[in-house]
């Protein structure tokens, strides 16, 4: 695998080849070149299966990282290929015409995370909700259980278990409201 | 069944484009009182030998009503077959959690059903949420949009424990308690206010019959 | 590395047939519907008894997995887990386990490595069963699914006396299995799988010889060699296009190195090919079974792990794939140093298959064959949308 590490360094300024496992390994590239990284993998390098495509929030750093996952069956090798885009601007190059089913990966990321793929097919249809007006969802600031607790009637009488409320009851009772 | 003889104001039917209004109906559903005491028993009797519920596998549940028409646990011999259309149904099985875009279709499957209908709850999730509790598309109580007759708790429920929700169904109706389509008829506008609150693209009549 | 020439097929090409003319009709193969597996749906543009374009909507069963798995602990995640794809809970399991596993550095014994391997050829042969039942059901013959579905109750019963559970097991654990088998477990499974298999070769007879299920899966839904890469399709899907391609084998994972077996690929690739190849994998599985009753160690089924309340896991990313029923599962799991997880990826075979695919497949097909068809790629919404 050093011979892909150090070609994919010098066609296209990867960096940071890590191997995770005898069969998976992880190399970061720069958002601009993504498409031609990916489409230099699948015609000459043999990665020709992509398994999934998604996005990490990463909101600490004000980025999303996007991670392509690519498998060589020849070699029995995975590839995940990660790149990063600025989070308050997320757009990046489709690759539909790369993999027949990268479309639905792309329509995913744009409802979930709001990264947008200019030129992919119904990229802007709902995938999995219907009439939502909220913020895309998986964006790590938008809390779940406070949308569910505002939107949802709750049956009344659920006490919590947690052993650390508990606890905490047990010993100082005058503190926990 | 005699039809009460207040008639509700017709419907508004907002969700609908001004050019489709017509073909839809806007009334709203009328409360039904039953009959003498002895025919309305004998109707009963007979409601509660034929269930047939509609088949729409809503959530995880559905995969226990598999085994459930196999000979094992059979539940034939207890009346209830599976029907493909809401038209020819009684019982609607909730089959577990239930997120918005399933609730609009159970809301309008409910309502296309003929009176008088069922509805048997299954699985925790309706109950309170379940495990989904703090979910952002599923909701914590079914009985908030449609009425339910029976709740089956478990994650999911055995066929031995369906089977026995379903005599605890006949009993109900044998007892003339089943009452979910005139409770839903009686409290048609707040059942509505609830359901569009969370159906928030609500593009279909409002009363779906 | 020699230039492969780049096959690109433009998805999601729509024909774009003239609604307005009338002759035409857009109707929905909607949720409430006999003929879906699960819960999802088809929007068809049909003309006549032909399907002309097709959509497919899901999104029905979205629970928000991935989100919810955010806010609980890595410990906490193990009931959700196995409700993602629902007739075959544990190979998420297992690729939740393999991944915390892998992220921690924790070594699992020798004797939960075969047990695990156990329960997923289990699970595969109940999921199989019930799948059986459905493509014969598409087509009208009802017995199968009456038998089928009572064999799988059988293996069902197995999971109950081995971890307490029919359908959701959370048997597999970060560290090893749950429980040991029980006493007898073992001669009961041996009989059951002879009652199972003489009850497939019945299946093979009422079903494959029968002319009208010949006639109505033959020639449908037929996949090239070629769609298999540009689409991503993985697991008996693509085996029936003649590549042995089989995770089992090729990523070597739990104990299948040491078992004797080789991925079963087939000639035909229409709708009668892939169910004669899925027959065939559920022979190969009970066969799998039995020569890990014979070969089974003994020792530890589970590594002692830290308090769950409190366990760190280091900061690290992993992609841990199985081969499950339908194809290559997988679970990307990102680590940021804490007691929660940062990011759960579940790559469902399913994604590929119902959406994709299935939208290229339709076109042509009789409304009667649509529920055939989607049967026989084996999809299954909840993995689709978790």
């Amino acid at each position: 695998m050093n011979e892909l590490a150090t070609e994919l360094t010098r066609r296209y300024g990867a960096r940071d080849w890590r191997d995770q496992r005898k069969d998976l390994s992880s190399v970061v590239v720069d958002a601009l070149r993504i498409r031609d990284v990916l489409a230099w993998l699948k015609d000459s390098g043999g990665y020709r299966h992509l398994s999934f495509a998604s996005a990490v929030d990463n909101i600490e750093r004000n980025a999303f990282t996007l991670v392509y996952t690519l498998r060589n069956h020849d070699l029995g090798h995975s590839l995940m290929v990660h790149c990063d885009i600025d989070r308050s601007n997320p757009t990046v190059d489709s690759i539909h015409l790369l993999w027949g089913q990268a479309w639905t990966y792309q329509r995913e990321m744009k409802e979930w995370f709001g990264i947008d793929f200019p030129g992919s097919p119904r990229v802007d249809e709902e995938f999995v909700l219907e009439g939502w007006q909220g913020p895309p969802m998986m964006r790590r600031d938008f809390d779940s259980r406070k949308y569910s607790d505002e939107t949802y009637a709750e049956r009344p009488g659920r006490v919590t278990s947690d052993p650390a409320t508990h606890m905490k009851s047990k010993m100082y009772p005058e503190a926990v409201p | 069944m005699f039809v009460k003889k207040v008639k509700p104001a017709p419907l508004a039917n907002e969700g609908l484009i001004p050019q489709e209004r017509d073909l839809f109906c806007d009334a709203a559903p009328q409360e039904y009182a039953p009959a003498n005491k002895v025919v309305e028993d004998f109707w009963n009797w007979a409601r509660a030998q034929s269930l047939w519920i509609l088949g729409f596998g809503t959530g995880c549940g559905a995969i226990e009503l598999r085994p459930l028409m196999t000979s094992r646990f059979d539940m034939y011999r207890y009346g209830i077959q599976p029907r493909p259309t809401p038209r020819q149904s009684s019982v609607f099985v909730i089959g577990g959690y239930a997120s918005v875009k399933t609730l609009k279709r159970i809301v309008r499957s409910y309502e296309q059903m003929m009176g008088p209908k069922f509805v048997v709850a299954l699985g925790s999730c309706t109950i309170n949420g379940g495990m989904y509790w703090d979910s952002y598309n599923t909701i914590k109580r079914i009985d908030q949009y449609i009425p339910v007759d029976v709740y089956i708790a478990g994650c999911m429920p055995r066929p031995e424990a369906l089977l026995a929700g379903f005599q605890e169904l006949k009993k109900i109706i044998r007892a003339g308690r089943a009452e979910g389509q005139n409770v839903y008829a009686k409290n048609f506008e707040w059942y509505k206010e609830n359901q569009k609150k969370v159906i928030k693209d609500w593009n279909m009549p409002d009363y779906n019959w | 590395m020699k230039r492969e020439k780049a096959y690109i097929i433009p998805p999601a090409e729509r024909a774009t047939p003239d609604l307005a003319s009338g002759k035409y009709l857009v109707m929905w193969q909607g949720p409430q519907h006999p003929g879906i597996t699960g819960n999802m749906s088809l929007k068809l543009v049909v003309e006549g008894d032909s399907v002309v374009d097709c959509e497919t909507h899901v999104g029905y069963l979205h629970r928000g997995f991935e989100k919810l798995m955010e806010s609980r602990l890595w410990m906490q995640n193990f009931p959700l887990v196995c409700r993602i794809a629902v007739p075959e809970p544990d190979f998420n399991e297992y690729c939740y386990a393999a991944a915390l596993e892998e992220l921690a550095g924790v070594e699992v014994p020798a004797r939960s490595v075969w047990l695990r391997t156990m329960t997923l050829e289990m699970i595969r042969l109940a999921s199989f069963l019930m799948w059986i039942g459905g493509q014969a059901g598409a087509f009208g013959h009802g017995t199968i699914a009456q038998w089928s579905v009572t064999m799988r109750d059988y293996v069902l019963d197995l999971f109950e006396e081995l971890s307490g559970g029919r359908i959701y097991h959370m048997y597999i654990i970060p560290g090893g299995v749950r429980a040991d088998v029980p006493k007898d477990f073992f001669k009961h499974l041996l009989d059951t799988l002879t009652i199972i298999e003489k009850n497939l070769d019945d299946i093979e007879l009422v079903m494959f010889h029968n002319v009208v299920f010949k006639m109505r899966a033959e020639g449908l839904g037929y996949i090239p060699k070629e769609w298999v890469d540009t689409y991503g399709i993985t697991g008996p899907n693509a085996r029936a296009t003649g590549i042995p391609r089989d995770l089992r084998k090729d990523l070597g994972y739990l104990a299948y190195p040491q078992l004797d077996f080789e991925p079963i690929t087939c000639t035909k690739s229409d709708a009668f090919g892939r169910a004669e190849l899925r027959l065939a994998e559920m022979y190969q599985s009970i066969n799998l079974i039995r020569q890990m009753v014979d070969k089974m160690p003994s020792g530890a089924i589970r590594e002692k792990l830290p308090n769950p309340l409190y366990w760190k896991i280091p900061a690290g990313e992993t992609y841990v794939s199985a081969e499950c029923t339908r194809g290559e599962y997988g679970f990307y799991v990102v680590s940021d140093g804490s007691d929660k997880p940062r990011r759960v990826v579940v790559r469902g075979p399913s994604y590929t298959h119902a959406v994709s695919v299935m939208e290229r497949l339709v076109r042509g097909v009789n409304i009667a064959d649509v529920a055939g068809l989607m049967v026989s790629l084996h999809t299954y919404p909840p993995e689709v949308e978790r």
